[in-house]
């Protein structure tokens, strides 16, 4: 099954040219979206997608849904980037090496269980 | 505006019955709710329902009028989904139902029946209450959810495990008191802080077990209970929503839960009270962390102040502010679909002094149900009051 809109955001994530929605006022919002969801204005924009994020909150978790069996444990960290905020599980960092304001880039990796595509985060090259 | 009353409630003892389906569960909620109230059949005008996961526990949709024909009703009957805030949500519409004068006697309830699927199958159906394409895709579940929350809590404004094992640890002792509770076991900080770890900070003993269970209330007018005699001494006098985005990332504060602050606010206005009347509090504590959020969203206490509430004695049973004298969706249980009913059905039996922890609050006269659905994307509060 194909989700237009999310899919080639993730397809251009892949290719290193992210991107997230800007409307006129500057709110940050992402795909699929006909409007901005902070101030409802219908002209949005593809800005580029900043190259590092700041890991804002994460956990390890042990108890995983059957859509990430292969997986746990895992970390699911939400990180910002410049006006958006992506949620995404962390790779080749160890779990007790990641914390609150770790600098990730983001990328696209496979889910081992269902081999659905996610966004992945990894610890970004200084 | 007509003032609603709460002529009845009722509760299925809140456990695991895999074998029991959703509609014998609540079927004998809305009976015993019905008996409560000891309102003619014929009364009943229509019925607001919450369920959650129906579609896929039982493959049943189109519930209302199963539920109806379950509680020996005849009048239209419509299911509300609003993730854990299902019940709430349909007790709310009940509640303007009676106000705006469409109806004089209705039947709110829930039900959720979710130990027939695995342990696997649960946290699965579960996470389609965060957002699908951005959440459940990175490996968001709903511990998952409110582990991010509570390390963005720590991180803002302190505390740690040991100050949310002290909730578990009192709303484990508030169930022994509580019949319908799914758990009748107290625990001690050091069984929370060494209960296995589902998702960083979270342990097993912050999370709320998988509960089966329905509830039920019945509703009237002022006029129909004086003409009927009725004896319904609690009113509905506030009620309030609020909303937010649906995933995390998209909220300014990870730490806290402005769609509670809203309905909050729109509640004390609507009863016309503030949070210093509130006397005695039912949160929606599905992890522990959720009860310090439903705390300062109700204004009982600042950002910051509420983690350490259960830990001071404040919230406990013999504190000033009781909250989940039930045992809270922590140890009472917390059958999704049904929780915000249940909430209501025991905050009814707190202040009309036929629950099992009444002697804690014998002179409380305004309590406050708070209930949300998914990471409080949807919350929905109410304050009930009892004639002294």
């Amino acid at each position: 099954m194909t989700d237009t809109g999310y899919d080639e955001w993730l397809a251009a994530i892949a290719d290193g040219e992210g991107y997230y929605l800007a409307c006129p006022d500057g709110h940050g919002s992402l795909p699929p979206r006909r409007s901005c969801p902070h101030c409802g204005a219908a002209e949005l924009t593809e800005e580029p997608l900043p190259a590092t994020g700041e890991v804002l909150t994460f956990t390890e978790v042990h108890v995983p849904a059957p859509n990430f069996a292969d997986e746990a444990p895992y970390v699911t960290a939400v990180a910002s980037f410049g006006p958006v905020r992506l949620t995404g599980v962390v790779r080749d960092l160890p779990a007790d090496e990641v914390d609150l304001g770790t600098t990730v880039s983001v990328g696209v990796g496979e889910n081992a269980t269902t081999d659905e595509r996610l966004v992945v985060f990894r610890p970004a090259s200084e | 505006m007509t003032n609603v009353r709460i002529a009845g409630v009722g509760l299925t003892k809140f456990g695991s019955h895999p074998e029991r389906t959703g509609r014998d569960l609540f079927a004998e909620a809305a009976l015993a709710a019905r008996e409560d109230a000891g309102v003619s059949r014929d009364d009943y005008e229509e019925i607001f329902y919450g369920n959650f996961m129906g579609e896929l526990a039982e493959k049943q949709g189109h519930q209302g009028p199963v539920m109806a024909e379950a509680a020996g009703l005849d009048c239209p009957a419509t299911r509300y989904e609003q993730a854990c805030a299902s019940a709430g949500v349909a007790f709310r519409q009940a509640v303007a139902t009676i106000r705006s004068g469409a109806a004089d006697v209705v039947l709110a309830g829930g039900m959720e029946r979710m130990n027939n699927l695995g342990t696997a199958e649960v946290t699965q159906s579960l996470a389609i209450a965060a957002d699908e394409l951005f959440e459940v895709r990175a490996g968001v579940t709903f511990p998952g959810a409110y582990a991010l929350m509570a390390r963005a809590y720590f991180d803002a404004f302190g505390g740690d495990s040991e100050d949310l094992a002290h909730i578990a640890v009192k709303n484990h002792a508030n169930a022994m008191q509580n019949d319908y509770a799914q758990f009748h076991r107290e625990i001690t900080v050091d069984d929370a802080l060494e209960s296995p770890v589902v998702a960083d900070p979270l342990s097993l003993y912050d999370a709320c077990p998988i509960t089966d269970g329905a509830s039920a209330v019945v509703l009237v007018s002022d006029d129909y209970a004086e003409r009927h005699g009725l004896d319904a001494p609690v009113s509905v006098t506030g009620s309030g929503q609020g909303g937010d985005k649906a995933a995390l990332q998209d909220r300014p504060h990870l730490a806290r839960t402005p769609a509670a602050t809203k309905a909050a606010d729109a509640a004390y206005a609507d009863a016309g009270i503030g949070p210093d009347d509130v006397d005695v509090a039912e949160v929606h504590d599905c992890f522990t962390i959720a009860e310090v959020l439903a705390l300062e969203s109700l204004g009982l206490y600042d950002h910051g102040e509420g983690v350490g509430a259960a830990a001071r004695g404040e919230t406990t049973r013999d504190g000033d502010l009781p909250v989940n004298l039930s045992g809270g969706l922590k140890a009472k249980g917390h059958p999704v679909g049904a929780t915000g009913t249940a909430q209501v059905v025991e905050m009814t039996k707190l202040l009309r002094g036929d629950h099992g922890n009444s002697d804690a609050v014998p002179d409380a006269r305004v309590g406050v149900t708070h209930n949300a659905g998914g990471t409080v994307a949807s919350a929905v509060v109410h304050v009930l009051e009892v004639d002294r």
